[in-house]
Order: C-alpha cells, then sequence, then structure tokens
C-alpha cells in the first residue's frame, strides 16, 4: 500500500498515541505486575514481600477448591458454548431456508444480546426460583420433582448455564445468519446435484465453509463462558451453593478482592492468561486459514 | 395446498414456537413486574400482567436511587462509545494512509487487547486506579476502556476500501490529511460510526465486574450494581414483582439502542464477520 498522505511523518504516530497509551497503561502493565506478583508473597499487613518463585502456582494445583473451580469453570463453558452453538446454528439454519422474512426474524433473535449477563441472571433466578417460579412450577407438573437452586449444586450449575446460553442466542444467531449468507449457493447445489442429500450437504459443504465463523464465536463465547458471566453467577449463586457454581472469575474475585491474597489472585490471573492466549492463537489460525483459501 | 407453501408454513410455524419459546422469560418478567406481592406468590404461577406496573417501578426508583445509577450508567456508555469512536478512527486512518515505521504495531496492538481481558490483570488494574486517586470517579469508570480493537479493526477495514482517488483529489485540492479526514472520511463512515455506537453503548451499559470494584460510594454505583443491591436489600420474602419492575427499567436503555439502530448493527455484524 502507498503512503496516501507521504511528507507527514509525525502525524502518524500523534495519531496512534492515544489507542497505544490507553492500552499501555491499562492492559499491558496491570498485566505485568500480575505476573510478577504471581512470583511474589506479600505479609498480611504488607510489610514484607518475599521472591516465591513458582510457590502461588504449586499451591494454586494442590488447593482442592482450586481444582474444582477449575473443573467448574470447563464444564460450565462447555455446556453454554456447545449448546449455545448448536442451538444458534439450528436456528440460523432455519430462517436462511430460502425463505421470506429472514430480516424479521434476525431481529426477532437479536435482543437477547442487549441483555447483561446479570439481567440474565436474575431473569432465571426468577424463572427457577423455589417459591415463584414459572419453571419450578412447570418441572414440578411434569416430573414431580421440585428443583432448588439455592441447595442443590447440579441444577444450579445447569440453570446458570442455560441462563448463560440464552443470553448469548441472539449474537450468536445473528452471526450464524451473516456467516450462512456469505456461504455461496453453487456448492450446496452442486453438492445436490451430485446426490447428496441435504444432510450430508449441510456436514460436508456448509458447515465446513461456515468454519471461520464458528472459530470467532468459539473465541466470543469463551471469553464469555469464562470472564463476562461474572454478573451472571454474582446475581443468581454467588458461586454457591457450596461452592457448585464458583467458576475461575469468581473464585478470583473473591481471593483478589474479598480475602484480599493478592498475590494468590495474580498466579489465578496469569492461568486464565495462558487460558486466552491459546485460544486466540487458535482463532487467528483458523481466520488466516481461511484466507489462504479465498485467494 | 402445494408441497412447498406446506413446507414454507411449517418453517415459519417451527420458527415462531421457538421464538416464542425464547421470550417467554422476557414475558414472564413483565408479568411478574406488574403483579402486587400477593400475586407474585399465587400458586400456580400467575401469567396475565396485573396493574401494580408503576406502583413497583416507583418502589424500585426509591429503594435503590435508580435514576442516579441510570444517568451514571448512561454517561459512562456514552462516553466510552464516543471515545472509543475518536480513537479508532485517528488509529484506523494512521494504519490506511500512512507509510510508517510504527504500522507493524497494528497486528501486535490487536492481538494484545484480545489477549489481555479485565481478569487477567484485575488486581493491578485496581492497585494502579488506587495510585491514580481514581476510585470512585467516573474516570475509573470510563478512561480504562477507550482503546478498542474491534473499532480499530472495523474502521481499517472500511478506509482500505475507499478509492485511492478521494484522496488523490483532497491533496491536489490542498487539503492536509486531519481537514481530508475530517470532511470526506468521517462523512462516508456514517453506517461503521452507528454500528461501532450500538456495540460499544450496549457493552458498557451491561459492565459488571469492574464497576463493582472500583466503585463503593452509592452515589457511583452503576444501573447493573442496582440488580444486586435490589436483591440483597430485601428483608424476609423476596419481593420479585419489584425486583423485576426495576430489571425491566435498567434492560431498557440498551434494549432500545438496539432497536433504534438494528440496521447500522447488522451491517456491521456483516462486515466484522467478513473481515
Amino acid at each position: 500500500m502507498e503512503a496516501r498522505f507521504p511528507g507527514h511523518r509525525l502525524l502518524p504516530y500523534i495519531l496512534i498515541f492515544p489507542s497505544i497509551a490507553v492500552i499501555i497503561v491499562f492492559l499491558v502493565v496491570p498485566f505485568v505486575q500480575a505476573v510478577q506478583q504471581s512470583f511474589y508473597r506479600t505479609s498480611p499487613f504488607g510489610t514484607t514481600t518475599l521472591f516465591v518463585g513458582l510457590d502461588n502456582y504449586a499451591q494454586l494445583f494442590s488447593t482442592p477448591e482450586y481444582v474444582r473451580s477449575l473443573l467448574t469453570s470447563v464444564g460450565f463453558a462447555a455446556l453454554v458454548i456447545v449448546g449455545g452453538l448448536a442451538a444458534s446454528l439450528g436456528i440460523a439454519v432455519l430462517v436462511t431456508r430460502r425463505i421470506r422474512g429472514v430480516g424479521f426474524y434476525q431481529v426477532a433473535f437479536i435482543w437477547t444480546y442487549a441483555l447483561s449477563p446479570a439481567v440474565a441472571g436474575i431473569i432465571w433466578a426468577l424463572l427457577f426460583d423455589p417459591a415463584v417460579g414459572l419453571g419450578t412450577y412447570v418441572l414440578y407438573r411434569i416430573t414431580g420433582y421440585r428443583i432448588n437452586m439455592l441447595v442443590e449444586g447440579v441444577p444450579a450449575l445447569l440453570i446458570a448455564a442455560a441462563a448463560a446460553a440464552w443470553n448469548m442466542l441472539g449474537y450468536n444467531i445473528c452471526f450464524y445468519i451473516a456467516g450462512l449468507q456469505n456461504v455461496p449457493r453453487e456448492f450446496e447445489e452442486a453438492a445436490r446435484v451430485d446426490g447428496a442429500g441435504p444432510w450430508r450437504t449441510f456436514w460436508r459443504i456448509t458447515f465446513p465453509m461456515l468454519s471461520p465463523t464458528t472459530a470467532f464465536l468459539l473465541f466470543v463465547n469463551m471469553i464469555y463462558a469464562f470472564f463476562q458471566v461474572f454478573g451472571l453467577i454474582d446475581i443468581m449463586t454467588q458461586g454457591g451453593p457450596g461452592g457448585a457454581t464458583e467458576i475461575l472469575v469468581y473464585k478470583l474475585y473473591r481471593d483478589g478482592f474479598i480475602r484480599l491474597r493478592v498475590n494468590f489472585a495474580s498466579a489465578q490471573s496469569v492461568v486464565l492468561f495462558l487460558m486466552v492466549a491459546a485460544m486466540a492463537l487458535f482463532q487467528l489460525r483458523v481466520a488466516t486459514r481461511r484466507a489462504v483459501y479465498s485467494r | 395446498m402445494s408441497r412447498k407453501t406446506l413446507y414454507k408454513v411449517g418453517l415459519h410455524a417451527t420458527l415462531l414456537l421457538i421464538l416464542i419459546a425464547v421470550a417467554f422469560p422476557l414475558y414472564f418478567t413483565f408479568v411478574m413486574g406488574t403483579l402486587t406481592h400477593q400475586e407474585a406468590y399465587a400458586f400456580p404461577p400467575k401469567l396475565v400482567p396485573g396493574n401494580q406496573f408503576f406502583a413497583n417501578v416507583t418502589e424500585a426508583w426509591h429503594r435503590v436511587n435508580l435514576g442516579r445509577l441510570m444517568a451514571n450508567s448512561a454517561l459512562v456508555a456514552v462516553a466510552v462509545a464516543v471515545g472509543k469512536i475518536v480513537l479508532s478512527v485517528l488509529a484506523a486512518f494512521a494504519f490506511t494512509h500512512f507509510h510508517f515505521r510504527g504500522r507493524i504495531l497494528l497486528f501486535p496492538l490487536s492481538m494484545i487487547t484480545q489477549m489481555l481481558p479485565l481478569p487477567v490483570r484485575i488486581v493491578p488494574a485496581y492497585g494502579l486506579m488506587a495510585s491514580f486517586g481514581w476510585l470512585n470517579t467516573y474516570y475509573a469508570l470510563i478512561i480504562p476502556y477507550l482503546a478498542s480493537t474491534t473499532g480499530l479493526l472495523l474502521f481499517r477495514q472500511f478506509f482500505l476500501t475507499v478509492p485511492d482517488e478521494l484522496s488523490d483529489a483532497a491533496r491536489v485540492d490542498g487539503a492536509g490529511p486531519l481537514r481530508y479526514l475530517w470532511n470526506v472520511l468521517i462523512p462516508l463512515s456514517k453506517t461503521n460510526i452507528a454500528a461501532l455506537f450500538v456495540i460499544e453503548f450496549v457493552y458498557m451499559w451491561n459492565e459488571y465486574l469492574w464497576p463493582l470494584i472500583v466503585t463503593t460510594a452509592p452515589q457511583m454505583r452503576v444501573a447493573q450494581i442496582g440488580l444486586k443491591m435490589m436483591i440483597t436489600s430485601e428483608r424476609t420474602a423476596a419481593e420479585w414483582n419489584i425486583i423485576m419492575a426495576g430489571t425491566i427499567l435498567i434492560m431498557l436503555p440498551p434494549l432500545v439502542v438496539l432497536i433504534v439502530m438494528r440496521r447500522q448493527f447488522a451491517q456491521g455484524i456483516a462486515m466484522q464477520s467478513t473481515k
């Protein structure tokens, strides 16, 4: 690409300076400090600081509550991502089946995107409230089982995951509709002419063509299910009952800001970073592979 | 009816059923917000709206000072959305219209912002706010959010599609780069600006964890934290009718922004998904 305004040597630096300053001061510096803190231990009154190497990490992975929180987090994210994306893709496929009103359905489903995780949490807490919840009532009439998410762990985790997947439906459906509209019809028609049924055509042609959209949504939903869902958990269960919904970000918050174990919390931050980085690189690889194809 | 129409009717019917199922929790929320305390605890649960909505809203409004909380949220969400638009337009302009060494930064910057969400830096970030004296101020709620990769990539993508002839013509006419940006590029970017505004307004209005830790003074709290205050402020049985009336109010602004600007938003999404 040619410079469209040659001769302005300083100006581009001035233009990018504000963005870079924000990123360095509020993103990079605190992250570097978190890495640093994770190698130290501070005495309870903050008077002395001791270098402890990887001790905080060793302690982390030998603490049963942390290991449990890690497993809870992974299970919760898997439920939200797999359940949510499967439902969204199914709905998006129906919407784009050569019928009128695609625009209508797009708007009709998108609104869950405007609800915050905390709002989704409060709505589903109402729906499954042991006393007034309609979900509780319907489930009781059908199965005779009185679900109580304030007392039982597994139902609490499942309801929280359902609320989270519901919250992301609008966003996911919108992206899948856009992705499906970008899949050239000729490929599907060619497959059909060759005698492939709709099921085979979908899995062999359409779904692989959607892989950049899927990779992008995997990343966004993972960030959602690991981090942004904090408000939902804080409103619905506060990590309870008995730690059953204490996902990593909630444990980090409790250790860092309630129990004030700063170094321990920073080690948790670094572990989270490693997960995000791996996921971001994975997404990047899928995205660039597509770019090579399309040339 | 021919097979084809039958197929179409069946498809629409299926979609409408799914739509009703997805919207049902919202409907139940609304109904609950219109009931009296006694009606809320009726068994089986009521499915027809009552007439207490305004009484419940008023009660919720006074109980957690919702007016102030929502004003704070509105101020912060608008400031962040506008700030992000400005910063990312400027950066995208630099990355697309100039030949300078800093251009190699584009890719690392976008990766860094993606890889450093709040939880991976939360404890030192809080310490930074404390050392700046920014706890319980709007600065803490606005400034750390201002860099946006989404915006940078969105505008970059768009600026690359603007034909060179326009900037050539501007140069021939003696217009400098900033004049060209302001008079030509920005008017052309209206849809992108609107799309980014929706995305960032909704995002910021819905932020929870950071406002929870950097504000403790009641007059600096935001609407999302109001939700938490409503469910923890009660005494005996949860007053779901009042909580849900407050919830409806709190969810309304981003919903309205999204619905009013849905077209621009959809175009923004289409742009993002083809990048």
